[in-house]
């Protein structure tokens, strides 16, 4: 019979799995943050990074991705889901490795879905692309909008 | 080419130190590569237009200033970043030819090419084979 004070590894797994979850609280989208938004590490794991917000008709998300190539930017939203493809286009294909002092920016093929919070109209919605920002502008649908209630006074 | 991104006060040489704390910066990414001319410096500098970029030379040193500008209204939802003046200093080396340094700026991204002097650039030396 196991007691308390034996070793349990289901436990010891519940504690680190808790321990790595309160690490990583801070990396959650949503979650407050002061911090600059260029750590390789989160742009391996989530690109591009987007910052979203909201008024009475629409929601508003800005996706911060220099240097991409404007024709292969997608923007598709189905209901609630949105998805961002695009493509960051290489300098030049014909420098060498070699000739590398740096390589710090990234180049390739990306895609990222996310939730929005309300479900928007997806036969209104415009994408600008300017100076490295990718600024979307989803209007709500009507169904999500807020009703007002005219409370009646018996 | 070498990086000096925090210089030190006492150094008389450097001519501009990091901007003041309360306004911290980004320091923006970069690729530098060899071209057949010089030096490249491509720098991602997001939501920064054309006249919000600085790019100067003091006694060999290149520094790039940008200053962000984002359009997004409404109330904040989720930020998974933060714009903030970018801020970041190299030290060229003699080589390169500081009257002939040109830049532009492209969908967020500056390109900074450095022309090395006439005489530090490769020659072609042809060879003739003797018989």
């Amino acid at each position: 019979m196991i007691g308390w004070t034996t070793w349990d590894p289901w436990r010891e797994l519940d504690a680190l799995r808790r321990e790595v979850e309160r690490v990583f609280e801070d990396y959650r989208i949503g979650a407050p943050r002061t911090r600059a938004g260029f750590l390789p590490g989160l742009m391996a794991r989530a690109y591009p990074l987007l910052n979203m917000s909201e008024d009475k008709d629409n929601v508003y998300v800005e996706a911060l991705a220099p240097g991409l190539n404007p024709d292969t930017i997608e923007v598709s939203v189905l209901h609630d889901t949105l998805r961002i493809a695009g493509e960051k286009t290489p300098i030049t294909a014909e420098i060498k490795p070699e000739s590398f002092h740096r390589n710090e920016r990234g180049a390739g093929r990306f895609v990222r879905t996310m939730t929005l919070p309300t479900e928007v109209d997806g036969d209104k919605v415009k994408a600008e692309y300017k100076n490295g920002l990718l600024l979307l502008t989803l209007p709500k649908h009507e169904k999500a909008k807020p009703k007002q209630i005219a409370v009646q006074v018996a | 080419m070498k990086e000096s991104t925090v210089p030190q006060k006492a150094d008389k040489q450097v001519p501009e130190t990091r901007e003041e704390t309360r306004t911290r910066t980004l320091t923006p990414l970069v690729d530098i590569f060899e071209t057949s001319e010089g030096l490249a410096v491509v720098a991602d500098l997001p939501g920064v237009e054309k006249d919000g970029v600085s790019v100067g030379v003091e006694n060999s040193v290149l520094t790039i200033k940008g200053a962000p500008k984002s359009a997004q209204p409404g109330d904040v939802l989720a930020r998974e970043y933060e714009l903030r003046p970018f801020f970041r200093q190299f030290e060229l080396s003699d080589a390169v030819d500081q009257e002939k340094i040109r830049a532009e700026m492209k969908y967020g991204v500056l390109t900074i090419h450095l022309p090395k002097l006439k005489e530090q650039q490769p020659k072609k030396i042809a060879v003739t084979v003797a018989s």
